[in-house]
This record gives structure tokens, C-alpha cells and sequence, in this order.
């Protein structure tokens, strides 16, 4: 097993896949020969041409739509999009046609189509560029969405995102790219729709997906050395479809239960996963369940204020010591 | 914030307390965990544990006062904080037992406090319309049979959680309670009172008396009880004890008390239409057979019980016999060595009695009662000859058990006892 990067485990996932499957190919802003805004691409369009990997306009809309129809002539297109943040502008193409044209043509035209990017704040990038699209993707019927927090999770799911036969949402992280772990060599398939445990623990569950399992997995530190709390970390991975069973399996287990993620509070990744423990696990439960989110505002330029509305590992201490009992 | 002590419920069949002896004294720093007092209840001497961290104030059961289960025996506050005007003294339990709790007026039983400046939430945790507890407290509360408004919840706004329940796994009354002693005994080791020129002396009765009184009453009176006897011949019996005695050395001794318990729960596995509980509105088969030993203690007595006789060696129920016995008779035995029999035997066979009738301990079906083993002249293959026998009597509830049926069951007892290769098939 190599270590590499989050970027190199996405990189080497591409370029198997683009091996493997002749109809694979590449689309983006700078995939080609800027190898990638960041670098994800590097490498592949000298192994592959420039009729796979293909340099677009800055036209997000145009380039998705050319994507939608390149998957309804059979082909399995990867939509880079530079980040997520541009990537509104695509909405229609990926909400009316992506997701909506297997249903709307009697499930006869399948969209095998990969839509992914860097997603949620990097570091002072204001406001716009600083969004979390998580709930909005995972809002949609016709869409899967992933959301690798680790090197080994990157390539894996990125592989089973370009083998599904539907329109599969990848959201990556600017802040993640850098992030080094263990990668499985070659076949490294990460099914959709399974969570994984990052930390085993017994007294309280966080589930947390992307950038906040490292602030959950901190948390679960700190509480382990200062408090003698042991708590579970539980990555979704997987926003769309939700492992129902790996929540509630977790939640019976510690009966308290922390939802973390980089998104807004309100009708947020954490409100669904609250549904299905309240509903699913009401027995079980010892106390509320608590989330930390981004501060509810446009998220700020200056340094500290960004800082203070991202959730933190301290913000995810507070909230256990609050479902513990322990305040 | 205050947190009330309470006279908690510390066996299943608990209705008021005795105050044996305070450990903490008002205004001594408590720990939650730490034991407050020694508490008498109607099986055992009991540790009164503390809730809440904090100080020990308004001690209000001074040592020896009998208090009813909820009531608020003291307060533990945080340091420094002030507490309200004195509480009335724990009220003391009524003597007619008629202190009955399902309506939670735990408030109405320490009603009469005096005014008080700032009046302490005394009845906040028996408020009958809303206990506030997490839903696992509730279901682990359900599961334990707990009754959550004898719960002091320690999480916010008095919540019940999870580790109140865990502190205190038996507080409140089980939904079904079996049955703990209801076996009569002749011996009472209570020296009578010192003759002191009156004609009579009151004694009081003690909590295992009131309990055994209250629970014979339900048995003989609404039962209706029959009775089948037989008379069992020994001889093979005492030889089998004998050899294995000799065999075990050191390693304990079996009695022949041992060797009925074994025999008759042997014997339910074979009549399972004996081994059972009656119910309200249907009847038990228990499929595991949970002896019940009728053990006597100074001043009464109890019935511990050897589960799961069926399945263990002879060599293993004497010892957990003697075990047990120890144990009742130093008042240590906790409330599950004492409930959930099936079937009970007792034994009266050392004070030289011949046979007896037993009194059934409800919710069970049936008892045996033992008597002595004297050698008696009897004939034998047309000869007469000495042999050891011993009657012993099946008290048996018509409700679930017909006259064939016990018959059946104590032809079976008795064919084991007086062969005892039996219990191997």
C-alpha cells in the first residue's frame, strides 16, 4: 500500500479508470495543459490526448450540458468543475437534465455522468467562494453525492462514481488536496452509500463527512485525554444515499449523538441525519442530539472571524460535554 | 440546586425504611456514590446511597425511625448554598402499612411541613402527571421494571438519563415482583421479651415480619391449597450421600436437603404442569426450574433461591446452599438471591418433625414440605425390616394444579429419591 495524496489517490483513480474503460474521458477549466488547477489531472493528457482530456471555456453551464449529452451517447464523462462555487451556474444542466433524464425518458437513457470539485472554505476566500453545496446536491432525486475525507476514500469512491450508471456528485476540498494517508493499490472500489467508522467509541457518536472528520477525530482526542470520553467518529462518505444503518447501528451503541459538517444549520446535512436517529433510533437516545454547522452567515474574509464561523474541534468538545451531561 | 434524599425503594417488595445508622452527618461534604446511611428494609440492612455531589443538610430521619419509600429523608446541597427553612421530619411510615405509593402522594405523606421560605421541591420527583427522563432512561426504566418517578434525574431541569439508572438498578417496584418469603416458620431465635412483672409485652413487629404477615396472607386465604403426601423410603438415598461424601472429602458435603432440591427439580423438568406461576389472567410454565430454599434467620425467615437446579451437579447446589444460608442468616443476601423461584421445598426435618403442610409462595404453584427420616419397621419383599424413611407433603394451588397432576409429580419425587440412578435418565 502507497501513501500518496488525496490529490494523487483522485489522480490514480482517474488514470486506471481511463485505462480501464476506453469511453472514460476528462472535461474541465484547465484540466489539460495546466494539468489541473490543482493538479489533479497531472500526467494525464500526455498519456491520454487531448480528445479525452479536454480543456473547456470558462463557461460551467456549456461544459456540463456538453457533459449530460456526451453520457446520454454512452459515453462516461468526468466534469471537473475548478469549484463548486462556479459550479452554480451549472445547476440546470445538473438538476433538469442530469438528474431528471433517466425518470423523464421511462428509465430508458441512463447519464453516467461524474460532476466533481473542491466544495466549502478553503482559506479567505470570502464569501462566495467559501460555500458548502452539500445539502443543496444532496437535496435532489436522480443524484448521488459523495464526500471523500481521506486519501484511500478519494480513489475509491471517485472509481465507483465513474462505474455508476447515474449522475454521481464528487465533493472534494481545496484544504483536503495535500491531506497523505494509506492508499490501496489498483482494484480499490469504496461502495456509495456505505459510512465507515473512523474512530471506534462508546459513549458518544459524531458523524461528521469531508474536511470535518479531522475536526471530529481531534474532538474525539481531546475528549479522550481530558475528559475520559470516548467517543465514535462516523464518515458518511456517503451524503446520497445516507447509511442509514451505520448511524442508528452507532447511535444504539453510545446513545448520544454529535452531527458535524461544514454547511449552514438550517435545512443542513446534520437536519437529515437527525430525522433518521430521532426516528430510527428514539429508544436508544439519552440525550438530544446536538450539530455544529458554519455560522449561520456569509462566511467572513477576515482570518479570525473565519476561523470562529467554521466548525472546530473546540465548538464539537462543547456540544459532547453537552449530550454527556457533563456541563 | 438541592437535591433531595429520598427513602429509596431498596428491595422490590420495599414499602418504608429503617434508619439504621447515619454515616454522614449534616453538613458533611457527600460524593455521589459515597453511602449516606444504612437502611433496614424488609429483606436486609441496605446502603442508602448519595445522588448528587455536594453537602448532606436537613437530616430529617433521625436514626431508628421507620420512614415510607419517597420520603424526603434529607437534602444535599452545593457548598455554601442556602437552604430552606428546616423540612418537617421525615414523616414516620404508618403502622398499618397503609403508606400506599401508586398514587405517588409522596407529597401528601410530607405534607405537613411548615411554612417555608423558600420551599424545598420536596415532591417534584413523585409529581404523578410528568416525569421528564430520555427516551432510553424510560425504555431501560420499563425494562427494569423502575417506577421513574422514585428517579432523581440528575440532567437538565431534573431530566432522567441514562446514568441515574445505571447508579440505581433497583429503585422502584418491578412490574411483577416474585414472590420473596411467605414460607411459615415455627423457629423464631428472637429471645422472648424479659419478663418484666407485666402480663404481656408489645413487641414491635420488625420489617420482616410485617412482610412475612402480609405475604402469608396472600397465600393460605385466597389460594385454594390441597395437599398430597407419601412417604419416601431413604435407604438408597443415604447410601448414595454416603459414597459421595466420601468421595467429595474436602470439597463440601451433600446434604440430604441437597438431594431433595435436586430430586424435585428433576422431577418439575418431568412435570412441567408443577413448575409454574399463577398470574391475574393466565399461568407461567417456566421452563427453567429456580429452587426456592426456605432458609430460617433470627426473627423469621426467607427463601433464597438455587437457580437453574435442574441443570447443576448435586455437589454445586450444596455448596451454593450452604452459601446462600450463610448469607440469610447474616441479612447480606441482595434481591436477586431471593426472588424468582418456581418452586419452593422446605425442610423441617432437623426439629424432628414427622410431616407438615407448607404454605405456598405465591405466584408459585406448589411446595414440598419435609419431614424427618426415622428408621421405621416396614415390610420388605414379605419380611419385616428396618428402614430409614421420610414423608414429605406437596402443597398444591387447585388453580393450576389438579390432584392427578401433583400426584403424578410426587410419584416421580418420590421414585427419584428412592432411586436415586434415576436422575441420570
Amino acid at each position: 500500500m502507497a501513501t500518496l495524496t488525496y490529490r494523487d489517490a483522485l489522480n490514480q483513480a482517474l488514470r486506471e479508470e481511463m485505462q480501464r474503460d476506453p469511453n472514460v474521458f476528462l472535461m474541465g477549466e484547465e484540466v489539460g495543459v495546466y494539468q489541473g488547477a490543482y493538479k489533479v489531472s497531472r500526467g494525464l493528457l500526455e498519456e491520454f490526448g487531448p480528445m479525452r482530456i479536454v480543456d473547456t471555456p470558462i463557461a460551467e453551464l456549456g461544459f456540463a450540458g456538453i457533459g449530460v449529452g456526451a453520457a446520454m451517447a454512452g459515453l462516461r464523462p468526468v466534469i471537473e468543475f475548478m469549484t463548486w462555487n462556479f459550479a452554480v451556474l451549472a445547476l440546470d444542466q445538473i438538476v433538469n437534465s442530469a438528474a431528471k433524464i433517466l425518470y423523464e425518458s421511462g428509465g430508458q437513457i441512463p447519464i453516467p455522468i461524474v460532476l466533481r470539485g473542491p466544495n466549502g472554505a478553503a482559506l479567505q476566500l470570502a464569501a462566495q467562494h467559501s460555500q458548502a453545496w452539500d445539502s443543496w446536491l444532496s437535496h435532489i432525486p436522480g443524484l448521488k453525492v459523495v464526500a471523500p475525507a481521506t486519501p484511500a476514500d478519494a480513489k475509491g469512491l471517485l472509481k465507483a462514481a465513474i462505474r455508476d450508471n447515474n449522475p454521481v456528485i464528487v465533493l472534494e476540498g481545496e484544504m483536503l488536496y495535500n491531506l497523505k494517508g494509506d492508499v490501496p493499490e489498483g482494484e480499490h472500489i469504496v461502495p456509495i452509500g456505505r459510512a465507515d467508522v473512523k474512530r471506534p467509541g462508546r459513549d458518544v457518536t459524531f458523524v461528521c463527512h469531508s474536511k470535518t472528520v479531522a475536526v471530529a477525530l481531534k474532538a474525539a482526542e481531546q475528549l479522550a485525554e481530558h475528559e475520559g470520553v470516548s467517543a465514535e467518529v462516523l464518515d458518511l462518505r456517503s451524503l446520497r444515499p445516507l447509511d442509514e444503518e451505520a448511524i442508528v447501528g452507532s447511535v444504539a451503541r453510545t446513545n448520544r449523538a454529535v452531527v458535524i459538517e461544514e454547511g449552514w444549520p438550517h435545512a443542513g446535512i446534520g437536519a437529515q441525519v437527525v430525522d433518521v436517529i430521532q426516528r430510527e433510533a428514539f429508544d436508544q437516545l439519552d440525550a438530544p442530539v446536538l450539530r455544529v454547522t458554519q455560522a449561520d452567515v456569509p462566511m467572513p474574509y477576515n482570518k479570525q472571524l473565519e476561523r470562529l464561523a467554521k466548525p472546530s474541534p473546540d465548538r464539537v468538545v462543547a456540544a459532547a460535554r453537552r449530550v454527556l451531561y457533563l456541563d | 440546586m438541592a437535591t433531595n434524599v429520598y427513602m429509596e425503594a431498596l428491595s422490590p417488595t420495599m414499602e418504608e425504611g429503617r434508619v439504621v445508622k447515619w454515616h454522614k452527618r449534616d453538613g458533611d461534604p457527600v460524593k455521589a456514590g459515597e453511602t449516606l446511611a444504612e437502611v433496614e428494609t424488609d429483606k436486609a440492612v441496605m446502603d442508602l446511597v448519595a445522588r448528587a455531589d455536594g453537602v448532606l443538610r436537613q437530616v430529617a430521619a433521625p436514626e431508628g425511625q421507620t420512614v415510607a419509600v419517597g420520603s424526603v429523608v434529607a437534602v444535599i446541597v452545593s457548598p455554601g448554598e442556602a437552604v430552606g427553612a428546616a423540612p418537617a421530619a421525615a414523616a414516620p411510615a404508618t403502622p398499618s402499612g397503609s403508606g400506599k405509593r401508586e398514587t405517588g402522594n409522596v407529597a401528601t405523606v410530607t405534607a405537613p411541613a411548615p411554612v417555608a421560605v423558600t420551599p424545598l421541591p420536596v415532591a417534584a420527583a413523585a409529581d404523578a402527571t410528568r416525569v421528564k427522563a430520555s427516551p432510553l432512561a424510560r425504555r431501560m426504566a420499563k425494562e427494569a421494571g423502575v417506577d421513574l418517578k422514585l428517579v432523581t434525574g440528575s440532567g437538565p431541569g431534573g431530566r432522567v438519563v441514562k446514568k441515574d439508572l445505571e447508579r440505581t438498578p433497583e429503585r422502584g417496584q418491578p412490574v411483577a415482583s416474585p414472590p420473596a418469603a411467605a414460607l411459615p416458620s415455627p423457629v423464631s431465635r428472637v429471645a422472648p421479651p424479659e419478663p418484666t412483672g407485666a402480663a404481656y409485652a408489645d413487641v414491635p413487629l420488625t420489617q420482616i415480619r410485617k412482610t412475612i404477615a402480609k405475604r402469608l396472607a396472600t397465600s393460605l386465604g385466597p389460594i385454594p391449597h390441597f395437599f398430597l403426601t407419601t412417604e419416601v423410603d431413604m435407604e438408597r438415598a443415604s447410601e448414595a450421600r454416603d459414597a459421595l461424601n466420601k468421595q467429595l472429602g474436602d470439597q463440601g458435603k451433600v446434604s440430604f436437603n441437597d438431594i431433595i432440591i435436586k430430586a424435585t427439580a428433576h422431577a418439575l423438568t418431568k412435570h412441567p404442569a408443577c413448575n409454574a406461576w399463577f398470574q391475574e389472567d393466565h399461568i407461567r410454565y417456566w421452563r427453567e426450574v429456580h429452587i426456592g430454599m426456605a432458609v430460617a434467620v433470627e426473627d423469621g425467615l426467607i427463601t433464597p433461591v438455587i437457580r437453574n437446579a435442574e441443570l447443576k451437579p448435586l455437589a454445586d447446589i450444596g455448596r451454593e446452599a450452604k452459601d446462600l444460608a450463610e448469607k440469610a442468616r447474616s441479612r447480606r443476601l441482595q434481591p436477586n438471591d431471593y426472588t424468582g423461584s418456581t418452586f419452593s421445598v422446605s425442610n423441617l426435618g432437623m426439629f424432628d418433625i414427622d410431616q407438615f403442610t407448607a404454605v405456598i409462595n405465591p405466584p408459585e404453584a406448589g411446595i414440598i414440605a419435609v419431614g424427618s427420616i426415622v428408621q421405621k419397621p416396614v415390610v420388605v419383599d414379605g419380611q419385616l425390616t428396618a428402614r430409614r424413611r421420610m414423608r414429605i407433603t406437596m402443597s398444591c394451588d387447585h388453580r393450576v394444579i389438579d390432584g392427578a397432576t401433583g400426584a403424578a409429580f410426587l410419584r416421580t419425587l418420590k421414585q427419584m429419591l428412592e432411586n436415586p440412578l434415576a436422575m441420570l435418565f
